[in-house]
């Protein structure tokens, strides 16, 4: 999981939810593929998602696969979206027992790994409860 | 001595950022005076166990171009980004923050170093890159996660935050920038030897000479420099490490107490170090009128203080709501005790 080039190679997409939008049948593709899950062509651009969208179904993590035992408990979401794409990510700035179905949710750009204390620190996107503005 | 480029520049975006969870100092006394003594500030915010320099740089970043309006990241010809914790003793914060924003690759990637004031020496050298005509954009963000040794004086305040500032052409500006000014003495008030995780402090030094004198003497001078008076200020922020501090030195320079309390955000987040004064600017700004102008000056140890004068333009109206206020980061409040903040500041191993 924590391999140097793999994650190098995917900082883009990881660090700004970079994807994809098909140029012929127009639907936003996340990750990033070669072929279009539509309409099966490769005319993909790359375009970065807004990052708002909503829980559409979680599970909270006690026995955390190894490399993420400094995080654990930690809740993993199937985030719908604004465009379109379900991501699985990681949520964070909660306490579990205030994740709801629907709740609206931003991506936030936060260490996913901390590499020891010699490693490299890996960081990538999460999603945390939407920031309510304060009454003015 | 005023440093002023050439050509005009100014604000062409700001963005806060704080994490959620604050440590009462109510919690620290408990600890480690049974519940006696007086405490310096209200509470402090404690970075989350995901947090760091990088984290909450790139959220405050992604919040001063929200408000810029539409900037092509491919445009920022610097990314700064001042702290003293740094994620990495070597490899820099910034080139992280870069690629997180779009910013790479044709830009200059730095992070800059100074205590409490690497944020706003950041800013004015990103002013003068912009105000050279060698960069439409420059990036400069004060960001920290403050560490402090446990039981330590310290320990009531050190927090962490970010607040980012895109500077620019002064016509796209929310705030033109009028001058500003540096003084710096060679200080022992503060200070962290190399692979040492707290930093030491020289109890006598840190007030009058070290906080001070470098602040006082700053502002006196700029404001000569530029001919203006406490009263010409709608809005003065000054380092922010405890609530009196600062307080006391707006009075010593004859500003009101009034002038400093929209961004004096100490006793509700602490010390946030090299974000300190420049997060208590982005507070002002968020609610800051068209002509107003603001005086910051922030202080680092070692020591220094740089001062600049700001305007705000008609632009501010438009920009303040495009991101998070950073009121709302304030608000977004979520209580630990001594025991999940040791954990959340890697004070417990296993
Ligand atoms: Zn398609």
């Amino acid at each position: 999981m924590n391999s140097v080039p793999r994650n190098w190679r995917l900082r883009q997409q990881r660090y700004r939810l970079v994807g994809e939008i098909c140029e012929s049948c127009g639907v936003r593709i996340f990750p990033p593929r070669d072929v279009c899950p539509e309409c099966e062509t490769m005319e993909q651009k790359e375009v970065a998602f807004s990052g708002r969208g909503e829980v559409y179904s979680y599970s909270t993590v006690y026995h955390p696969p190894r490399g993420f035992e400094e995080f654990a408990p930690y809740t993993v979401a199937l985030v719908r979206l604004e465009e379109g794409p379900l991501v699985t990510a990681q949520l964070t700035d909660l306490d579990s027992e205030q994740v709801k179905i629907g709740m609206s949710v931003e991506m936030v750009t936060r260490r996913m790994q901390s590499g020891g204390e010699e490693g490299p620190i890996v960081y990538g996107y999460k999603f945390r409860p939407a920031i309510q503005p304060a009454a003015a | 001595m005023v440093l002023k480029p050439r050509r005009e520049v100014g604000f062409v975006g700001y963005g806060a950022y704080v994490p959620r969870y604050r440590l009462p100092n109510a919690e620290v006394a408990r600890v480690w005076m049974q519940g006696q003594g007086s405490t310096p500030i209200k509470e402090k915010s404690v970075a989350g166990l995901d947090e760091d320099v990088v984290t909450m740089s790139v959220e405050a970043a992604r919040n001063a171009l929200s408000r810029a309006g539409p900037v092509d990241p491919n445009q920022i010809r610097a990314v700064w980004v001042g702290s003293e914790s740094h994620p990495y003793a070597v490899k820099p914060t910034s080139t992280i923050v870069a690629e997180a924003i779009g910013a790479t690759p044709y830009t200059q990637a730095a992070d800059w170093e100074f205590a409490c004031k690497a944020g706003t020496e950041a800013i004015q050298a990103a002013i003068g890159f912009v105000g050279s005509g060698m960069a439409r954009y420059a990036l400069a963000i004060g960001s920290d996660v403050a560490q402090a040794r446990p039981a330590d004086a310290l320990e009531y305040t050190a927090s962490a935050g970010s607040a980012a500032y895109l500077v620019g052409p002064a016509r796209e500006a929310l705030a033109t920038f009028e001058g500003s000014l540096s003084y710096a003495t060679d200080i022992p008030d503060f200070w962290r030897r190399a692979y040492q995780r707290y930093p030491s402090h020289g109890g006598r030094f840190t007030g009058q000479p070290a906080y001070f004198t470098h602040i006082v003497e700053a502002v006196r001078s700029l404001m000569e420099c530029l001919g203006t008076e406490p009263p010409d200020y709608r809005y003065a922020v000054f380092h922010q490490p405890n609530v009196k501090f600062p307080i006391s030195v707006a009075k010593q320079l004859g500003f009101t107490v009034e002038q400093v309390q929209s961004g004096l955000l100490v006793n509700e987040i602490g010390n946030t170090y090299a974000a300190s004064s420049p997060l208590g600017l982005t507070a002002v700004l968020d609610i800051a009128e068209p002509g107003d102008r603001v005086l910051l000056a922030s202080y680092g140890s070692g020591a220094g203080s740089d001062a600049l004068s700001i305007r705000v333009t008609d632009a501010i109206l438009e920009r303040q709501r495009l991101a998070p206020r950073t009121r709302d980061y304030v608000t977004r409040r979520r209580e630990v005790d001594y025991a999940i903040y040791a954990r959340y500041s890697n004070k417990l191993v296993r």
